[in-house]
């Protein structure tokens, strides 16, 4: 199975905070920016692909055990939030692409 | 029989969850099923963030046992008019504040009743909200 760090190097994605986790396994993704949509619907050891970047973001993949969460098209974490992500090992990513370009890269990557 | 309490600020989206973690470990240290955390978890966390982004203040008060948990949230807060309208996916009286922030797209309390074993809720308009959640845990240790 991938690793975070796979997901990283393969889609050229930067590492705000929460290096820690990035062997975590990943299991697939899931892309939505309605916290109760992620809440409801992701599941344990996916990638969370959004534009959200406050703390409410890293107490959802705690909660659900998310493997990583990749920030699209250039939004960076809140310092609250890389704080968290540093203390669960939960990582968050980075990347200048759209939610679309890189939804369909890690899709294809992974599937 | 344990049981904790937490306290919930209305408006405090920075501590939202706080307490589903800690329900989330209790069961966790218990040894309960993998899927009735994770249908707990979704059902503790929309009750929690429904008393933070719509009531003052409020508190959450989990007793649990091996065979069962019981979490109640209690708040002082505007109440909620019609509640079958509020189970309605999509139906929110969130602010546009918090919808910006992804909250308050109407799918909390489908989450809840989709989750929940049980669900009750309660409420009383300009006085607040009483939610009770049970979830049967069949845990393999823990009193």
């Amino acid at each position: 199975m991938m690793t975070v760090a796979d997901i990283v190097k393969a889609l050229n994605l930067k590492v705000f905070s929460g290096a820690g986790g990035l062997d975590r396994e990943v299991s697939g993704g899931y892309v939505s920016d309605l916290l109760s949509d992620v809440m409801g619907k992701a599941d344990a050891g996916q990638v969370w692909i959004t534009l959200q970047t406050h703390k409410n973001v890293m107490a959802i993949a705690s909660l659900k055990d998310l493997a990583a969460v990749i920030l699209v098209s250039g939004y960076k974490p809140a310092e609250n939030t890389a704080e968290q992500s540093e203390e669960e090992n939960i990582p968050i990513l980075g990347t200048d692409k759209s939610a679309f370009e890189v939804t369909g890269e890690l899709y294809t990557l992974i599937k | 029989m344990e049981h904790h309490e937490f306290n919930i600020e209305g408006g405090d989206f920075t501590r939202a969850g706080y307490a589903s973690s800690q329900v989330k470990k209790m069961l966790k240290q218990m040894g309960v099923d993998v899927a009735i955390i994770k249908r707990t978890v979704v059902a503790a966390y929309e009750a929690e963030v429904n008393v933070v982004a719509h009531a003052y203040s409020g508190a959450m008060y989990v007793d649990i046992n091996r065979e069962e948990v019981k979490i109640e949230l209690r708040d002082q807060g505007p109440g909620i008019e019609d509640i079958e309208q509020a189970m309605q996916e999509g139906y929110s009286t969130a602010s546009s504040a918090v919808r910006e922030m992804g909250f308050g797209a109407g799918m909390g309390l489908s989450n809840m009743k989709k989750n929940a074993d049980e669900l009750h809720i309660e409420s009383e308009l300009g006085k607040g909200t009483r939610v009770v959640i049970r979830m049967q845990l069949n845990a393999t240790t823990g009193d």
